[in-house]
């Protein structure tokens, strides 16, 4: 069931907003405890709301989202729910306040029915880091999810949701939805507000829906979507009704093939799935063009930069004094800083706390940071000239299918290496989805990447929704 | 000057000026000063996880103002940038600030020197910043108290040119600085209470060199007198190191206004890599010429130009129109009493002799007087329309200043009023007259002077109220006839 079939039969009234989440939330307890998707259920909460959606569907008052049973990724604030950013240091922190997103979901009549997993601060593409242990893809319990939003892509794979929000700042939403053969959507920087989103890399962060089709993404983003004045990098601009755009034909439009994402080592059955999708867009009457995007090969390095300078400002508000974990019995606030630190923040975050620190220190500032930024406007530069050529751009999200829980763990450049395609996309703020277009030998589910313009969401799931339309990809589930 | 006269100094100036918004720099909480701890933040204040800043338009008008009245170049394009370090009262562990591209640069302000002269100096940047908690330190034993209220209040930093050569320079570029502050309404300027803070930059070279020498930081300066002595100390140290073949050491001090000395700040707290990088959470502040313009429509005069104003159009001496306009409440006393018809000469003098003159030895303020414009304006109008003598006014000038009456109603109650009636006055002449013969005679022998003799005897019958032009023309008219 989709999240648009669900919406009709609640308007409908041939289910109700509870007996829907209470199949849902029956549904997590059974399989949670194999995929480890959330970290928090909330069942009270999720049932309250759902006896409030019910009163709206029956007055009137209804969205389109009223009833809708979703997770949400653990790094929203939700007020006085648990939210732990997959961390020990938050592992006990109940904010006082609402995110934006979980804010308007709630608006809308949304069921929000827990938090879902997620690697350690967002840093992660497995989901190993989380501090509460990694998640599994339910299309093979021995592989990794992808991350970081690894819990909700896995949740919504496995069918434990009708929808979930995730975050992307590097293809935290696009890999872990072509991992899990899911549609997930990353919207332009600044088109979702990011206020009461636990910051990871504040000018890379964005929120997004992952969800089983284009058309059930279009109705989630045009929820959160929206200038939010607690954001002041959130965009002023209009959100287009999303779901009106849907197209079920593509003629006229241009998509490009960037030479630079087909490198000749590209796993065999990813590029023949590409191929494939290519000869669908012809069908549906899109013309396909090649293009350059001849930085991209910085993209990683300038990544690798930027990202761990952002957080390791952005995490030095975690010292234990105010909120979050505090070690026993420190002995003066050097000791309190240090082991609180040392103490509740796993590896990988430790990591890059290090890295970008080191790289915004005195002496290497222009070396690393400022020459990163100079690199990452070449980067936008590239998309805008590709974009006065083509309205799409179409790549692999991924260089392989989900691989084995362990596999990268303990190398962190195998494991960056993950984000090849998708992190240039956020260097540049554009909006990109990532939607399933086959399988491999296993049966593991392959995706494919397109990005748009800044703020062209509607394009983008037009085009995945032709496709869609189109094909049989994502209806394909894993065995229960 | 005590330092030795083979050197000069080079100063410059960092002034921290907390800025009178009504909310704080990226919150919607109060910046009022003194309420108890930690009931003025909210989640952006105590840095919780994923609030993010929102930039105060007001501090931006302020900032603006600030910018023109020291006739700066305001940037169209400025931005924020993050100072990192860990402190227990920096709840993010990072101070946004300006970095890079300040808000405001290349102003100036021109200052009068002890001799008179005036001299320009330079304002390198003003740039816009967040304030700290403060961490208390009293009260249980190995534990501290952290006061976020403050966390989020305003500053602008002003940062002047090393243009400053004597620590008389250094007190009256703050005090005009402090003056024009106040006049925009933008800041308290009160050193004592921390709401104007400043650090000083302090290096000697020998005269007619014009490599700068090493220069020290001074820091703790909590009030213009403990600046101007602090600059004093450090140079004569300077000197001192020097000429005994020792070269200085580039570091912060802190001054201790108990001893009148300073000592360098352990290492620890100063050695900071801050590691400046433009804050990802704002974007950059971009400023229309439109906005500027709007801005410059509503700026108040400022004190040089009211100085001007008075000598120009109200025929001040150079010496009243600066006192007069030293501080912007002075200058709105001035112009208040002038305004209820008293001639601003007169107005002056009994300002800056009188008024000062009472406050100064009370140690008052002048919007501590109890002696209103109004009412000192109202004063002035008595004598000018010949109600009362100068003499009687400043009696009853003593008991406005006690009693913050009006003048009137003391001249009234105190049986003050200068008595004009000729027939009034032509009665007790003629007392006067009958009473003292041999005067009389005297005068009409050619001893004209004795008048003045007359003239007092009719005083004292009046208590001083009689109109003294009067009593001296009847008298004459009366001797003569
Ligand atoms: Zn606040």
């Amino acid at each position: 069931m989709t999240l648009v079939q669900a919406a009709s039969l609640l308007r409908t009234r041939q289910i109700s907003a509870q007996e829907l989440t209470t199949a849902f939330l029956e549904r997590i307890q059974r399989l949670n405890p194999i995929l480890n998707a959330f970290i928090t259920v909330d069942h009270d909460g999720a049932m309250q709301a759902a006896k409030e959606a019910d009163v709206r569907l029956n007055n009137g008052t209804a969205t389109p989202m009223t009833g809708i049973p979703i997770g949400v990724k653990d790094l929203f604030c939700t007020e006085n729910l648990t939210t732990t950013c997959g961390s020990k240091m938050l592992a006990q922190f109940r904010p006082p306040y609402e995110s934006t997103v979980t804010r308007k979901l709630k608006e809308a009549g949304a069921v929000i029915l827990g938090k879902t997993n997620m690697d350690e601060f967002a840093m992660g593409s497995s989901n190993e880091t989380s501090f509460f242990g990694p998640v599994k893809n339910p299309w093979d319990i021995s592989r990794i999810p992808g991350g970081s939003s690894g819990g909700s892509a896995a949740a919504l794979a496995a069918q434990l949701a009708l929808a979930t929000i995730g975050s992307d700042t590097g293809g935290s939403i696009r890999q872990p939805a072509a991992l899990t053969g899911i549609t997930g959507l990353k919207p332009t920087y600044g088109r979702v507000s990011r206020s009461g989103m636990i910051a990871f890399a504040s000018s890379l962060d964005q929120a997004g829906p992952m969800a089983w089709s284009a058309a059930d993404a279009a109705m989630v983003l045009h929820t959160i979507a929206g200038y939010d004045p607690l954001d002041s990098t959130s965009i002023q601009a209009d959100v287009p009704d999303y779901v009106n755009a849907l197209a079920t034909r593509m003629d006229g439009i241009r998509i490009g093939i960037p030479t630079e994402y087909r490198p000749d080592n590209l796993n065999a059955e990813i590029q023949k799935a590409l191929t494939e999708a290519e000869q669908t867009f012809r069908d549906l009457g899109a013309s396909l063009v090649p293009i350059s995007l001849p930085h991209t090969r910085y993209a990683i390095p300038t990544y690798y930069i930027i990202a761990p300078a952002e957080a390791s400002s952005n995490l030095a508000r975690y010292d234990g004094i105010r909120f979050g974990y505090r070690c026993d019995d420190p002995k003066d606030l050097k000791d309190m800083y240090t082991r609180s630190r040392n103490e509740g923040f796993g590896a990988e975050v430790k990591r890059r706390i290090m890295l970008g620190t080191y790289v915004l220190s005195s002496g290497y500032y222009d070396a690393y940071y400022r020459k990163a930024q100079k690199v990452r406007r070449l980067i936008a530069h590239d998309f805008h000239q590709a974009f006065q050529h083509v309205d799409l751009i179409l790549t692999p999200t991924t260089p392989t299918t989900a691989f084995p829980l362990g596999d990268k763990i303990d190398d962190p450049i195998a494991m960056y290496l993950s984000d090849l395609f998708t992190i240039s996309v956020n260097l540049a703020g554009l909006p990109a989805m990532s939607i399933p277009c086959g399988a491999d030998q296993l049966g593991l589910p392959i995706g494919m990447q397109m990005i748009a313009p800044i703020l062209k969401e509607d394009k983008l799931l037009s085009a995945a929704h032709a496709f869609q339309t189109a094909t049989p990809w994502h209806q394909r589930k894993p065995e229960p | 000057m005590s330092h030795d006269p083979l050197y000069e100094m080079v100063i410059g100036l960092e002034v921290h000026a907390q800025m009178r918004t009504r909310s704080k720099i990226f919150c919607g909480c109060s910046t009022t000063f003194g309420a108890e701890a930690n009931t003025q933040i909210c989640p952006v204040c105590a840095a919780f996880p994923g609030v993010l800043p929102v930039l105060n338009t007001e501090l931006v008008q302020m900032a603006i103002k600030t910018g023109l009245a020291i006739h700066g170049k305001i940037r169209e394009k400025s931005e924020f940038s993050r100072k990192n370090y860990f402190y227990p009262d920096l709840p993010a562990g990072y101070q946004i600030s300006q970095f890079e591209l300040p808000i405001i640069e290349q102003g100036e302000l021109t200052i009068e020197r002890d001799d008179g002269s005036h001299k320009r100096i330079g304002i390198t940047r003003i740039h816009m910043e967040v304030d700290a908690g403060k961490s208390l330190h009293e009260g249980i034993q190995g534990a501290s108290w952290i006061d976020l209220n403050r966390t989020g209040t305003p500053l602008l930093e002003i940062v002047s040119e090393p243009d400053l050569s004597t620590p008389q320079e250094a007190g009256a570029y703050l005090k005009k600085l402090r003056a024009i502050l106040r006049y925009l309404q933008v800041c308290d300027g009160n050193m004592e209470e921390g709401s104007l803070r400043c650090d000083a930059n302090v290096s000697v070279r020998r005269h007619g060199h014009t490599k700068l020498g090493t220069r020290t930081e001074l820091k703790n300066l909590n009030s213009i007198r403990n600046v101007m002595r602090a600059i004093e100390y450090e140079a004569n140290r300077q000197i001192d190191v020097l000429e005994s073949g020792g070269s200085i050491v580039q570091e912060t001090r802190l001054w201790d206004a108990n001893v009148n000395t300073s000592r360098p700040m352990r290492n620890k707290e100063e050695a900071h890599d801050y590691r400046y990088f433009p804050e990802p959470d704002l974007p950059p502040l971009v400023i229309t010429q439109q906005r500027i313009d709007a801005v410059a429509q509503h700026l108040p005069e400022l004190p040089d130009a009211k100085g001007q104003r008075f000598i120009r159009e109200l025929g001040l001496s150079e010496y009243d129109a600066g006192v007069l306009t030293a501080t912007r409440e002075m200058a709105m006393f001035f112009e208040a009493s002038v305004q209820q018809g008293a001639h601003p000469k007169t107005a002056a003098n009994w300002i800056s002799v009188e008024l000062l003159g009472r406050l100064n030895r009370e140690n008052l303020e002048i919007e501590q007087s109890k002696v209103s414009p109004n009412h000192l304006g109202r004063l002035i109008t008595l004598i000018q329309n010949n109600e009362i003598s100068g003499k009687i006014a400043k009696q009853v000038f003593d008991i406005m200043f006690e009693t913050g009456a009006n003048p009137e109603t003391i001249v009234q109650e105190h049986g003050l009023k200068q008595v004009s009636d000729t027939g009034a006055i032509e009665s007790i002449i003629a007392q006067v007259l009958a009473d003292n013969p041999q005067q009389v005679q005297q005068y009409r022998e050619g001893k004209t002077k004795v008048i003045g003799f007359l003239v007092g005897q009719v005083m004292k019958a009046t208590q001083g109220k009689a109109n003294p032009t009067a009593v001296n023309a009847i008298l004459q008219d009366k001797l003569t006839g």
